[in-house]
């Protein structure tokens, strides 16, 4: 028999308060030896105070090639930011 | 240089009128100082050339462990048994990261550990030489971890991504590995009469060897010429040993150690070193598998590789039969 450990993506958060955010991924049999080896190769140097694990083959990504139908539409959309809008230095602070 | 000699397929470097427009939208994302990612479309000899260069560099990892680990039940004292401990664990995450990012390329870790087992893929050279006294322990953290961050360091900018992000956490825990070894060499030549002496033959028999894994001198190479074009490789082999000996020289100074070359001498219109180059012949010798220590190291791996199969395969097993049971059960 032979069959290769299965990859896990890697979330850890770094401190309380902050989002857990990707840093790599694993060979694991299962969860419960993903997180014990995630502790052992992410987080030797105190990176982080929880971890989350997930299958790789889970991950439902973007296509790559749909980049401008997804993220070009925001572009011309300046009047989201604040800075779109000029407000009288009367006013005050806004 | 963790990886050596890496071959690209290029027989030259195309320029961007003969590329084709794909390859050249790539190109020119590079030459922005894009980050290219795993999803993204990418030459073959680029893929390729990665696969080798990240597979050679994570097997130097692993392998690199082998001569320092043979210390861990040796080390003087509990203190430095820690600390060796801590910094061979280290290597074993470095080979771990990278060849999670050689997978997005899409080859599986026991692919590449397979095509090392059957000599098909290379590590450093520097590995086949044997750690002989504790002294060796301090020459490799100083010499040849600090050879390490001299390439590492550049490759932190490197096009794909995955490989840039792993030389970063790389790069971050390199630096305790050098000081560490400097602190040993420290207590060695500033000790008994005995220890200076084992600090100054552990720096004669490690200098050539560090300055070796930078490689031969690349300025002709189509193969280094492409890899620069495509932004996995940073500086040429000359550069990076250049820097090496320019730093290394003032630090054996201060130790009171004498470098094992006559000819090295400071050339004040390059503003740097002159220096003999190492044997060459020697180098190939060891690359073709003729080292001191490179059959001790293969047998190593490849007995751990073969001793823990059950181990794999039976935490595999129970982590399927767990999903079965629960599967049954709903």
């Amino acid at each position: 028999m032979k069959k290769e450990w299965p990859l896990w993506e890697v979330f850890i958060r770094g401190q309380h308060g902050l989002n857990h955010r990707h840093v790599g991924s694993l060979h694991a049999p299962d969860a419960e030896m993903a997180i014990k080896n995630a502790r052992d190769v992410y987080t030797r140097r105190k990176e982080g105070v929880s971890i989350w694990v997930v299958p790789s083959a889970q991950i439902t990504a973007s296509d790559p090639g749909a980049k401008d139908a997804l993220f070009e539409p925001s572009m011309d959309k300046i009047y989201r930011h604040p800075s779109f809008y000029d407000i009288p230095d009367e006013v005050g602070k806004m | 240089m963790y990886a050596q000699m890496v071959k690209t397929d290029a027989t030259k470097v195309r320029s961007l009128s003969e590329m084709t427009e794909q390859e050249r939208a790539f190109q020119e994302r590079i030459d922005r100082g894009e980050k290219i990612e795993p999803t993204d479309w990418m030459p073959e000899g680029y893929r390729k050339t990665l696969i080798r260069q990240i597979g050679q560099h994570a097997h130097s990892e692993i392998v690199g462990q082998l001569p320092e680990g043979n210390w861990i039940t040796r080390a003087p004292t509990l203190e430095r048994k820690a600390i060796l401990l801590a910094k061979v664990q280290d290597e074993a995450g470095h080979g771990l990261y990278l060849y999670c990012a050689a997978e997005t390329l899409g080859v599986s870790r026991d692919e590449l550990i397979e095509l090392l087992h059957a000599g098909k893929m290379k590590y450093s050279s520097i590995f086949n030489y044997p750690t002989l006294t504790w002294a060796d322990i301090g020459a490799v953290g100083w010499l040849v971890d600090g050879a390490a961050i001299m390439n590492q360091v550049p490759l932190q900018r490197t096009s794909f991504g995955p490989y840039s992000r792993a030389m970063i956490r790389i790069c971050k825990e390199e630096s305790f590995h050098q000081r560490q070894g400097y602190d040993i060499m420290m207590k060695m030549a500033k000790g008994s009469p005995a220890q200076r002496r084992m600090a100054q033959d552990a720096l004669n028999r490690f200098w050539y060897p560090s300055l070796m894994m930078f490689g031969p001198s690349d300025k002709d190479s189509v193969h280094s010429a492409q890899s620069m074009a495509w932004k996995i490789k940073i500086n040429t082999n000359d550069e990076l040993r250049q820097k090496f000996v320019d730093q290394t020289v003032p630090q054996a100074e201060y130790l009171g150690l004498t470098v094992p070359d006559e000819n090295l001498k400071w050339n004040e219109e390059k503003g740097g070193y002159d220096f003999s180059e190492p044997d060459w012949s020697e180098f190939f010798e060891v690359l073709k598998g003729n080292g001191p220590c490179n059959r001790e190291r293969m047998e190593a791996r490849v007995r751990a590789w073969e001793d823990g199969a059950w181990v794999r395969d039976g935490l595999m097993a129970h982590a399927d039969k767990r999903v079965a049971a629960r599967t049954a059960a709903e």
